[in-house]
């Protein structure tokens, strides 16, 4: 070991009126796992995107095995052994297992006629798997495989380049413990071959299991680092926000009130055979876990109406509600704010202040012509309510950080009048900050009489956040927590079935 | 007006100008008059394909359509004594019907629009030309309609085409239904992404459905105001490659295959252009066999240009960037008011 590997020296890189990154610099050590933390907008995906050559830094230099550069390229960062595993996974999933890994470099046969040669093909990815472990064949179609499964076929691909760099960017934020524990040992492996990992999460419990440095980011400038022994949740904490965070559960402010969203019987097409009976009362956040594919999205797409539920029925405040697309339910209160925003939640090309308009466009109209100072006006209340860090409310969604996105996906319906909302994965990929005024925002919510139901994965987020909980298992629910029964172990003996 | 638009009126003037210059009969007032008689007839049915293009879709049966409903039109007044009042509604109303039909087809059934749309483009072709025995339908002589060839082939002042009034209302209407109404805005949601539009409450698919209402309504219009223009229509050819000078008006109007983007003065300046290349071909005496080949060539040019011209702009902003830090001035970017792409 003679130095490291990749150095950044003093990287910064500014986007118009924004700078993401200030005169960034560290070094990472062969075998070295380094966490990168940080709230969101603080710079780490931007900082990915340098080291990955897909951005060019506007000051500051790059040193890889000592050899200086201004900037990357994209076949340069490859050839230089960094590999990435995306938060939003980059594989085909027209494809199979194998095919995904070589994908621009298969072995050919037939000399012109340039074709594929599956047999060296799947020999070559054969191995790769075995050395992580890993339960599917090389011909598994992508489609067929799980989130957790995908994550590793990256991985296989990012070793099938003989990286020697790999950045996992939130490879854990839809896993679940046991695949964040198979995660954990792979990158064990990686680093026993002298592999370096970057791993970027916002679980401190991650980070402080598996590396053995810690950087901080903070508004785009490196505030600190944290050796084996110094890495600890408080510290970690009180560098990515500069201030100690308060306890997560807020009780509410005074009892819950009648049951508003009852859900008999209801069976989706997922699993036919399993029916959910549940309710939730007005001024409570139900909690709703379960392992990732339990069925609780189904549920919560099949009451908000984009999906038909096969049987069943639901009624609001004791009456019986049908419901046959989004139109429906928003129209008697019941909002749902999806899991994946990009695709359901957000127009990311258009205006924070459009995006905040959208379903309720009606009430910022006069004869069906939009009233844009009323529009701009609402925009801008929800703006200031929710603290949006957003230029202006004409500033493209797409531009802002996840945690400011989702804000603006929850300002849609706080605009209007909520009776239920329903959270999938509220705070999926958000910092702790933002994490912490959602929470805020979803006890406000309730206290006024909301109805809340909360899906998620995030076991800290769930015990943390719910008034009660309701563990599903395989489509259906295998049980009901209160508040004096929460704990790890109850959660999870239910989401795995064991009532 | 956005900065595209901008661009492809200062394309306009520049060949205007060229062709100004090397045949001033260009700027005679019978060739302004024939050319905006051109730009109001095309223009008609290219910002009903513009809606449609807007919600991601496509409609290639415009084309084919101005045959259908031209040559029944002319059937109707003329052979059936229908009250043309009378007609135009027919028409208009059966337009709207085809294109409910292929709404219904791309929203409810899941098909894709260039399917549905390529299907329409033989089927109104092959039902035209089988309606007319694939004979000309026209005017026999000394048959006329006063009223129906003034507001179609009539001109104000002997110069202002009727036509053109027609587009010019028909664009007023329709630009602020697109970027003022709530429907307008639905338009765009959808085309941008029809999940998250669905999931804030938009009735996407009667969004969709109305769009191709919306285009076989204009095209019926077109289809009126064309026959009316040619007075003869064989079913064979008439209206051949419409739906491509609208699909081209439209993209160089700045309208997205990919849907959720374009504009109404973006789509009336592209019809300009277009119709102003036609003239330039008439004009300079290049063989009109190498019509389509100029039209192809000068779009083709304006596309790069513009992907050009986008990509200099970025570069010069990171090329900015790197100045300001090399400077050491990161702060005060960060002060700077966010550059608009």
């Amino acid at each position: 070991m003679t130095g490291p590997f990749l150095e950044l020296i003093d990287i910064s890189k500014i986007y118009p009126g924004v700078v993401a990154l200030d005169h960034v610099s560290f070094a990472v050590w062969p075998g070295e796992v380094i966490g990168l933390i940080g709230e969101n907008g603080a710079g780490k995906s931007t900082l990915m995107k340098v080291m990955g050559g897909v951005a060019e830094p506007s000051g500051g230099m790059i040193r890889i095995d000592g050899i200086e550069r201004l900037a990357l390229t994209v076949p340069e960062a490859i050839s230089a052994g960094i590999a990435f595993v995306h938060q939003e996974l980059n594989l085909f999933d027209n494809l199979d297992a194998a095919a995904n890994v070589f994908i621009g470099r298969e072995p050919l046969y037939g000399g012109a006629l340039r074709l594929i040669d599956r047999k060296k093909l799947h020999a070559a990815v054969q191995p790769l798997l075995d050395r992580l472990g890993v339960d599917f064949a090389p011909d598994t179609p992508v489609a067929q495989l799980s989130l957790a499964q995908r994550q590793l076929l990256e991985i296989v691909k990012a070793l099938s380049l003989d990286a020697r760099l790999v950045i996992m960017d939130e490879p854990t934020s839809s896993l679940t413990l046991a695949e964040t524990d198979r995660l954990m040992s792979v990158v064990a492996g990686l680093k026993a071959h002298g592999v370096s990992v970057i791993f970027i999460t916002h679980r401190l419990n991650e980070v402080k299991r598996c590396a053995d440095r810690i950087v901080v980011l903070r508004d785009g400038r490196v505030v600190g680092a944290l050796d084996r022994g110094a890495i600890a949740h408080d510290a970690m904490i009180r560098l990515m926000i500069g201030r100690d965070l308060k306890a997560l559960y807020v009780p509410p402010a005074r009892e819950p009130g009648r049951e508003r969203l009852e859900i008999v019987g209801l069976r989706t097409g997922t699993y036919p055979t399993q029916s959910v009976d549940l309710a939730v009362r007005s001024g409570e956040i139900l909690g709703l876990a379960g392992l990732v594919g339990s069925g609780r999205t189904e549920l919560a797409r099949a009451v908000f109406g984009v999906d038909r539920p096969l049987g069943g029925s639901v009624r609001l405040d004791g009456e019986p509600l049908i419901v046959s697309s989004p139109r429906d339910a928003i129209a008697k209160g019941i909002y749902l704010v999806p899991e994946d925003r990009k695709r359901d939640g957000l127009l990311v090309d258009m205006s924070v202040a459009s995006n905040i308009s959208l379903p309720d466009l009606l009430a910022h109209s006069r004869v069906r012509l939009i009233d844009r100072a009323s529009e701009v006006a609402n925009a801008v209340r929800q703006k200031e309510r929710l603290n949006i860090r957003a230029p202006a409310v004409s500033t493209v969604v797409g531009s802002l950080s996840g945690g400011n996105q989702q804000k603006v996906v929850l300002a849609k319906w706080l605009a209007m009048r909520p009776r239920v909302l329903i959270f999938d994965e509220p705070t999926r990929g958000i910092d702790v900050g933002a994490k912490n005024e959602i929470y805020l925002m979803l006890r406000r919510l309730a206290d006024s009489g909301v109805a809340i139901l909360m899906i998620s994965s995030d076991m800290e987020e769930v015990i943390g956040v719910s008034d009660r909980i309701a563990v599903m298992h395989e489509g259906g629910i295998s049980g009901f927590l209160e508040r004096n029964q929460f704990s790890e172990q109850n959660v999870l003996r239910l989401a795995v079935g064991h009532g | 007006m956005y900065k595209k638009d901008f661009g492809l009126l200062i394309l306009i003037i520049v060949v205007g100008t060229a062709v100004a210059l090397i045949n001033p009969r260009f700027l005679l007032p019978a060739n302004l008059s024939n050319t905006a008689n051109q730009v109001g007839l095309f223009g008609l049915f290219a910002i009903g394909e513009a809606f449609v293009i807007i919600t991601g879709g496509i409609e290639l049966s415009v084309g084919s359509m101005i045959a259908l409903l031209g040559t029944i039109f002319i059937d109707l007044i003329v052979n059936h004594d229908v009250h043309w009042l009378v007609a135009v509604i027919i028409i208009v109303l059966g337009g709207c019907a085809l294109g409910s039909v292929h709404g219904l087809l791309v929203t409810k059934m899941r098909l894709q629009p260039f399917v549905v749309t390529l299907c329409g483009l033989l089927i109104y072709r092959g039902i035209a030309r089988y309606y007319t025995q694939d004979a000309t339908a026209g005017f026999g002589f000394g048959e006329s309609f006063p009223t129906l060839e003034w507001l179609t082939t009539g001109r104000i002042l002997g110069i202002i085409p009727n036509s053109m009034i027609a587009l010019v209302v028909i664009a007023v209407v329709m630009g602020i239904v697109l970027h003022r109404s709530v429907y307008g805005r639905y338009l765009f949601a959808v085309g941008k992404n029809e999940e998250a539009a669905r999931y804030s409450g938009i009735p996407t698919d009667r969004v969709v459905t109305s769009a191709y209402i919306v285009c076989g309504g204009l095209a019926a219009i077109a289809a009126i105001y064309i026959a009316m223009y040619t007075r003869s229509i064989s079913p064979a050819v008439h209206g051949s490659f419409y739906e491509l000078y609208a699909i081209a008006a439209a993209v160089l109007g700045g309208c997205s295959l990919r849907g959720g983007e374009g504009s109404i003065l973006g789509v009336l300046l592209g019809v300009v252009l277009l119709q102003v290349l036609q003239n330039l071909v008439n004009l300079l005496g290049i063989p009109s066999s190498l019509n389509f080949a100029v039209m192809g060539a000068v779009i083709l040019i304006g596309v790069v240009a513009d992907q050009q011209i986008m990509l200099y702009r970025q570069r010069a902003a990171t090329a900015r960037g790197r100045l300001q830090a090399a400077a050491g001035s990161a702060q005060e970017a960060a002060e700077q008011p966010r550059l608009k792409k």
